[in-house]
């Protein structure tokens, strides 16, 4: 008994901080209710009904229906392709960043410019842009190339879209895999007489091989989990998440939908795991430490210029399909008539309701941005830097969110929220308030921040934090006056962020807005799903418009208030 | 200066870890019992991994014991929490604030404390004149040296006035020159602040040169507490002989003994030592012998063969063989002697008061 007083004299070190406890309390009740019950809620869902009991009817109705079958294997088709192009485009572009010399400023803005894509576009900004420049009266196919009767709908239209999407983040990924591998290993390889193709194939690849692994399951879980995407461009290409929101919006089928969406969760959630509890701790094995000094260059001409073109080539088309979206607002009829219009905007404000549209999706993310930031900041610091029992439990679940796509998500808080918390009411008021949308962002956002959070809270000493605490200050003073000071940046971004995020979000909050919220994502897909581009288009620049302004003023507010700068001269 | 000097007792403290590798518990500090008495500079001096800052950082709060309770200032102190103990401390990194300049980081724990303004002002003033840093309030840490942040660190944490005052190796980030200085530096502030400091290092020269008492530990256990003079001259075991200063080990067996004195056989000639009153006759035994203790003679105790000699400037560096046993030897000043050559025999020199019975 004697040797655990340890835990004994912890835990009344913790009960000695009301504040501390409290926190942590909320914050398990707020994550048990808001992501492991509306999880749970469907799993019940899907093998228990009222007057059957226990039963697994409902799972083998929605495996005899033919579409989900189908469902399910272009879920896992496109999941895989886009997997796989993402991380060969990734890898190219990190390739080139880390390894070849690049003379030309332009390049180093390209690259730049196509690493903070995905942070602020709306999630079918591509697939607009496709249709319009590929589709049926796409100017590249139409007018360029005299094809009448292109279709980009389907497996093709969503891959690309999805590729074109996501591969910044697997891009990003291996940038930081590559440029924390040793020079010298390479060198003492060539230096042994290993040309650099076989430096690539025996040293570099090996290295980097997990981290692939890595890149890869991330975007195929992201993949499977987007639901805009393949909503726009599809056409009758469906895949899990459009099928499970028919299901629910179209069939009402709302048993069939939570055993579907039991499906999609249980396939990323295996994938989650097998990504961060394998391949992470494997890619951290094999890339040890920093780098021990500065790389020489690839700077062979015959390397560099093709690698260098074609790099140059992706990025200035995927930019070229962002631009296409406000050019489609401002032409009067797209693939026909190209004067220039501001009619799509002023019938957007005037006829529907754009300005609603834009004060409640605001407003809304306004609102979760702060929460999200805050919370996602105290879960890491909570992570970090203390210990207590139910820490392992907010770690896990605030990740958990990661692998639970939106749609999922959506319907776990249908059905566990309509009637109240196990139907038993309590609660219930929150369905159809602005208080559920905001929770839905927050968390959807919440994972994104508290990985950015914990990796900015590692780069502190333990010991600075100990110091506030041993002069004096209890747990809550020491996050106020030290912790969140010193990861003032990182707090800035995770809010805009957040931020963003929220206001870009389609896929859970589709399934939870009721009509007396306006939102500008969920007018984009109304109005591109109607074939009307323009209005489309036009409410896509303004959440453009809003997301990039956001981040402007992000980096200027860091640049001119943040700690950074200070911070990094003390190392 | 301290409000009240306060001692420190430890009863039957254990920590236990688990080994992250096997999942073993083991003890990093197994059933320690200290009592530092109030006003006394005390060092925990001990290799690495020997559990001397898993102690003082149960001392501090930061971690609790698995076996046994800690007092402070006679008050079991278990179950507070850092905040709430009336110590201090000085760390290895030195923690200061970095977005805080060092008036800010010195007056943080004053205005925890809720003092009124004027009092704070008036403290800071004080202790940074103290430590040396007078008008340099409004710098930011990152401006200053490593010698002067550790100074706002000893600052900080003498301005509270805390009953005891915790170092954890606060001077091993300084370059050797300054280490020397920064240690008598704070031997000075401690006696002049009247304060009871505890603290770790693995330097036994720092432990030496500031401590009224040493504990060296070993594997999480006390291997011996004492005085400076004590643990380098009566050493309690081969461990802390060797680990203070450097020894040389001869194995031998007490062949006659005549009440405090005796004869101790070594390699087949007789050694006279004293302070062996406890052993009885016939019994094995080590003689603990300090290289600085004897010299090379053409007379003396040992016979040898000298096997390495080398001019060290201001002294003499041998190393020679008694019989199978190497013995190093440090003669100082060595210019008006005779320097003996590899090669050479000789004779190993002392005084029995220098030989030290294991």
């Amino acid at each position: 008994m004697a040797t655990r007083q340890s835990a004994a004299l912890d835990r009344k070190k913790l009960l000695a901080d009301p504040i501390m406890v409290t926190t942590i309390v909320v914050l398990i009740t707020f994550l048990t209710l808001f992501i492991l019950y509306p999880l749970a809620v469907l799993l019940v869902d899907s093998v228990y009904g009222k007057e059957t009991g226990l039963t697994m009817d409902i799972f083998k109705r929605i495996f005899a229906m033919k579409s989900f079958r189908t469902a399910i294997t272009n879920t896992l088709k496109v999941g895989f392709a886009v997997g796989i192009f993402s991380t060969i485009l990734g890898l190219l572009f990190a390739y080139v960043e880390v390894y070849v010399k690049v003379h030309s400023k332009f390049m180093g803005g390209l690259f730049q410019v196509v690493s903070m894509l995905p942070v602020v576009s709306p999630p079918f900004v591509l697939s607009l842009s496709m249709i319009m420049l590929f589709g049926k009266a796409g100017i590249i196919t139409r007018y360029l190339l005299k094809i009448y009767d292109n279709s980009v709908y389907g497996f093709w239209g969503i891959t690309i879209v999805q590729t074109l999407t996501f591969f910044p983040v697997c891009y990003m990924m291996l940038k930081g895999l590559l440029k924390n591998i040793d020079p010298s290993l390479e060198e003492a390889a060539r230096d042994m007489g290993a040309s650099r193709f076989r430096v690539f194939a025996d040293v570099t690849w090996p290295l980097i091989l997990p981290g692939l692994g890595n890149a890869f399951l991330v975007t195929f879980i992201e993949s499977i989990a987007d639901f805009a995407n393949p909503m726009i461009i599809g056409g009758s290409y469906d895949t899990l998440a459009t099928t499970i929101y028919l299901q629910i919006t179209g069939a009402y089928d709302k048993e069939g939908a939570a055993a579907m969406a039991v499906v999609l969760l249980a396939i990323t959630l295996a994938m989650y795991l097998v990504q961060k509890y394998i391949l992470e701790a494997k890619t951290a094995a094999t890339l040890t430490g920093k780098a021990s000094r500065a790389r020489m260059l690839i700077e062979d001409k015959s390397v560099t210029v093709p690698l260098t073109i074609v790099c140059s080539l992706i990025a200035l088309f995927v930019i070229m399909m962002y631009i296409c979206v406000p050019f489609g607002a401002l032409f009067n009829t797209w693939g026909y008539d190209f004067s220039l219009t501001t009619k799509w905007f002023v019938r957007v404000f005037e006829k529907y309701k754009g300005f609603k549209a834009f004060r409640d999706s605001f407003l809304l993310s306004l609102a979760s941005a702060p929460i999200t930031a805050l919370l996602s900041m105290i879960i890491s610091y909570l992570v970090v830097k203390r210990k207590f029992k139910a820490k392992g439990f907010i770690e896990f679940v605030s990740m958990l969110a990661m692998a639970v796509p939106g749609t999922v998500l959506g319907i776990g808080y249908i059905r566990g929220f309509v009637n109240g918390v196990f139907g038993t009411g309590f609660l219930s008021g929150i369905y159809g308030s602005a208080a559920i949308l905001i929770i839905v962002f927050v968390v959807r956002s919440l994972p994104t921040g508290t990985r950015s959070g914990i990796s900015a809270l590692r780069q502190i000493d333990k010991s600075i934090e100990e110091s506030a605490y041993d002069m004096g200050a209890d747990s809550f003073r020491v996050f106020m006056t030290v912790t969140l000071p010193l990861i003032k940046d990182s707090f800035l971004s995770g809010l805009v962020t957040a931020f963003v995020r929220s206001i870009t979000a389609i896929s859970a909050i589709i399934l939870l807005v009721t009509p007396q919220f306006l939102l500008i994502t969920v007018q984009i897909n109304e109005f591109a799903e109607k074939g009307s581009y323009g209005i489309a288009c036009a409410f896509a620049t303004i959440l453009i418009v809003i997301t990039y302004g956001s981040v402007l003023l992000m980096n200027l507010f860091i640049k001119y208030f943040g700690t950074s700068r200070k911070l990094k001269e003390v190392d | 200066m301290a409000k009240e000097k306060k001692g420190v007792i430890l009863e039957h403290i254990s920590k236990i870890y688990q080994d992250p590798k096997t999942g073993k518990d083991f003890y990093a500090v197994k059933d320690t019992s200290l009592e530092i008495t109030p006003g006394s500079f005390v060092t925990l001096l001990g290799p690495s991994g020997c559990g001397k800052t898993t102690t003082l950082r149960m001392i501090a709060g930061f971690e609790s014991p698995d076996e046994g309770e800690i007092y402070l200032g006679g008050e079991p102190i278990n179950a507070l929490t850092p905040n709430k103990r009336d110590t201090a401390m000085v760390f290895q990194s030195y923690a200061l604030l970095p977005h805080y300049n060092i008036f800010d980081n010195v007056a943080y724990g004053l205005k925890l404390r809720k003092m009124d303004k004027a009092t704070i002002k008036e403290k800071v003033t004080r202790i940074l004149k103290l430590v040396g840093l007078e008008g340099m309030e409004s710098r930011m840490t990152n401006q200053l040296s490593g010698g002067q942040q550790q100074r706002v660190a000893l600052a900080r944490a003498l301005v509270l006035e805390p009953g005891v005052l915790l170092f954890d190796e606060p001077l091993s980030n300084l370059d050797a020159k300054l280490r020397v200085t920064m240690r008598t530096e704070i031997r000075r502030i401690q006696q002049e602040a009247g304060i009871t400091a505890i603290y770790v290092t693995h330097d036994q020269s720092e432990a030496m040169a500031l401590s009224d008492q040493i504990i060296i530990m070993e594997k999480g256990v006390v291997a011996q507490i004492g005085s400076p003079q004590e643990i380098y001259y009566h050493p309690a075991s081969e461990f802390v002989a060797d680990f203070i200063g450097e020894a040389n080990f001869l194995k031998g067996n007490l062949s006659a003994k005549d009440g405090n004195g005796g004869i101790v056989t070594v390699e087949g000639h007789k050694v006279p030592v004293v302070g062996v009153s406890e052993l009885p006759e016939g019994k094995e035994c080590t003689l603990v012998l300090r290289p600085e203790s004897a010299v090379l003679a053409d007379s003396g105790v040992l016979p040898c063969k000298v096997i390495v000699s080398c001019f060290m400037g201001s002294y003499q560096n041998y190393h020679v063989m008694v019989g199978d046993t190497l013995v190093k030897i440090t003669d100082y000043n060595p210019r008006n002697k005779k320097i003996y050559a590899v090669g050479d025999t000789a004779w190993v020199a002392f005084e029995k008061e220098n030989i030290h019975v294991l």
